[in-house]
């Protein structure tokens, strides 16, 4: 018979194999979500070897020709890459310069607010338009700002400006702003949520002791709140520039038209042109490897940006 | 709006506060001033997107709404309603959403209570294995093509099947589920319970919240999708309600086959009408559940927080 304290070691001492034998029901609840990601995730994985083959439906992954670098070398010399990478980047680089800072600056200011009922309509208000869809976003964008029958036109010509005077979707020069504007419109309220969450944390006696040592509101703001903040605006930011190459397909594509591609065409819009639509004849292998040289791109830019906040940080994502 | 700042009800705490000065009261004005503008400004689109759909054919063309209806009337919700090819979208949009959602927590909850159980043998590399997932992926293509061999194309199983699992909520549930206190288990354990019956007698009745919590977040994405649609359904009778809207609200294509009034291809006022009324139409679900949508966001937000 075995006293507790032999039980106790005789726990710690399994043998590997015991324990794997031990929770054999816990694998069992594994099985499915490990055979759906080998399928649906690392299945195309090793399905993007397509980007090194001159690749035919017919001969299928592995019977068709290798070509090398070929289709990497055909991207990086058209002058789609440079149009394309110029474009992402141009995007999200004014998307993290407009849409970082802001939420920061909207959850302090919030905090500050003393009446919880206003607060309640603020955040009520600027939360919505987070669960609007990217269609009806961009169909929202097209009704707002119609020549003769949106918002923007009807209060312009109230005032006596006289309606818009030109149609803010037919060329380049203003997809930007509205791109970016728009998400800012969108995503302000429900960005500052992840720091609201921390500023929440902070101690009302810090802001008891500072007020009586005279410390006026916006100095406890500078004081107590931002440093607060500062290590979720870390992690938030770390990821930011980690998916500085990924604009999403969506919005970029809803709002594309042909009289904005120049700066309207950015690496995944290209990629979903260049492999499924017949005006590009489909070529799988070349749109693959742009997909990929954008999916190494980024892994990259996480992984450095990660190995970055570990250096000067002592924290990072892992 | 400023007016209500300085409430009453904050006298209870300020045994120790020192009167507000003029330079604290221009704080709060500016302050009050930066959010109420932002506020309109957020506000006044969606004001004027109901206003319009409320008013007629007419005074929407003349640019005549700003935030309250002009000419009250529901013609354009009559359009809307009389245009088959919405209805039809808006069913799948319904299945999609359902099944989606379903087969979203189920994966979810199975594959994140294992990983929540400590000292799990290989745990780590399958950890590893899910979180690689968010840093890369094999793109656009190969995932088409995969589809396409399993033959899935412009059936419901490409839409809920390759996004079956977010890792991203995954590592959410996971974390709800360690915090459940370990001496149930150890309780459950030494009463002969199985991994399998405690998972469904005691781990998924004490998990509601994030279950609740995930569902949210699975059913607004499947309802907002577009993406995975559009590249795997190309039968219009297997479109979702979002692939309907690009062709009506971003394309202004209107389709004569699937409406009942013929008028309204020649009637461009109702066309423009019938836009706002379609937009408040397709968010009527979301608009709903927004409350509660909010409250269990912002649960989800703290839950992921915490880990992060």
């Amino acid at each position: 018979m075995f006293t507790i304290r032999q039980r106790q070691l005789g726990a710690t001492k399994k043998s590997y194999w015991r324990r794997i034998c031990e929770n054999r029901q816990m694998y069992l609840f594994l099985l499915l979500p490990i055979i759906w990601l080998l399928l649906f995730k690392y299945e195309p994985m090793y399905g993007a070897q397509i980007a090194f083959r001159k690749f035919k439906l017919a001969k299928g992954i592995t019977g068709s020709p290798w070509v090398g670098l070929e289709n990497f070398r055909k991207f990086f010399t058209s002058v789609y890459f440079s149009r394309t990478v110029g474009n992402t980047l141009y995007l999200s680089i004014y998307s993290l310069v407009v849409g970082f800072p802001l939420p920061i600056i909207f959850a302090l200011l919030l905090n500050s607010v003393r009446s919880k009922a206003w607060r309640g309509w603020i955040e009520n208000v600027t939360y919505m338009p987070h669960f609007i869809s990217t269609v009806v976003m961009v169909g929202m964008l097209k009704r707002v700002f119609d020549v003769n029958t949106g918002l923007l036109s009807n209060v312009l010509s109230l005032l006596g400006g006289g309606r818009l005077p030109f149609d803010m979707f037919i060329g380049d020069t203003n997809f930007r702003t509205l791109y970016i504007w728009s998400g800012v419109w969108q995503g302000t309220g429900w960005g500052s949520i992840i720091y609201m969450a921390a500023l929440s944390a902070v101690d009302p006696q810090l802001h008891e002791a500072a007020t009586v040592d005279g410390a006026t509101r916006w100095q406890r703001l500078l004081h107590i709140d931002l440093p607060a903040i500062v290590p979720t605006i870390t992690i938030t930011l770390i990821l930011r520039f980690g998916s500085i190459m990924g604009i999403g397909f969506d919005k970029v594509f809803l709002m594309q038209n042909d009289t904005n591609l120049a700066a309207s065409e950015v690496i995944s819009t290209y990629v979903y042109k260049v492999g499924l639509t017949s005006e590009y004849n489909m070529n799988y292998s070349y749109s693959t490897a742009i997909g990929l040289f954008n999916s190494v791109v980024n892994l990259i830019m996480i992984s450095l940006v990660n190995f970055i906040s570990n250096r000067v940080n002592g924290s990072g994502l892992w | 709006m400023n007016a209500s700042v300085d409430t009453p009800s904050r006298k209870a705490k300020t045994r120790n506060r020192i009167k507000i000065t003029t330079s604290e009261k221009v704080y709060y004005v500016i302050v009050n001033l930066i959010l109420g503008v932002f506020f309109t400004l957020v506000l006044a689109p969606l004001i004027n997107i109901v206003a319009s759909s409320f008013s007629s054919a007419d005074a929407v063309i003349k640019g005549k709404v700003l935030l309250w209806p002009v000419d009250f009337n529901v013609e354009g919700y009559n359009a809307v309603f009389d245009y088959k090819g919405i209805w039809r979208s808006y069913w799948n949009t319904i299945v999609y959403t359902v099944v989606g959602t379903g087969i979203n927590l189920f994966m979810t909850m199975v594959a994140a209570y294992p990983l929540a159980r400590k000292n799990l043998p290989l745990k780590k590399p399958i950890v590893m294995l899910f979180m690689f997932t968010m840093l890369f992926s094999g793109g656009m293509i190969p995932g088409y093509l995969l589809i396409r061999n399993l033959k899935m194309i412009n059936t419901i199983w490409a839409i809920v099947l390759p996004g079956a699992i977010s890792v991203y909520n995954m590592i959410i549930a996971r974390t709800f589920i360690q915090g459940i206190p370990s001496d149930i288990e150890e309780a459950a354990k030494i009463d002969g319970c199985s991994d399998i019956y405690y998972f469904w007698r005691m781990v998924l009745p004490l998990s509601k919240t994030v279950i609740a919590v995930l569902a949210l977040y699975y059913a607004v994405g499947h309802w907002n999708d577009y993406f995975t649609p559009w590249l795997y359904m190309n039968k219009t009778e297997k479109y979702p309600l979002q692939i309907i809207l690009r062709t009506i609200l971003v394309m202004n294509t209107f389709d004569a086959e699937s409406m009942l009034e013929d008028d309204l291809l020649a009637n461009k006022a109702l066309q423009d009408l019938l836009k706002y009324s379609l937009i408040i139409v397709s968010s009527v679900p979301i608009l709903v559940a927004y409350p509660f949508a909010k409250k269990f966001f912002l649960k989800g937000v703290m839950i992921g927080a915490l880990k992060g």
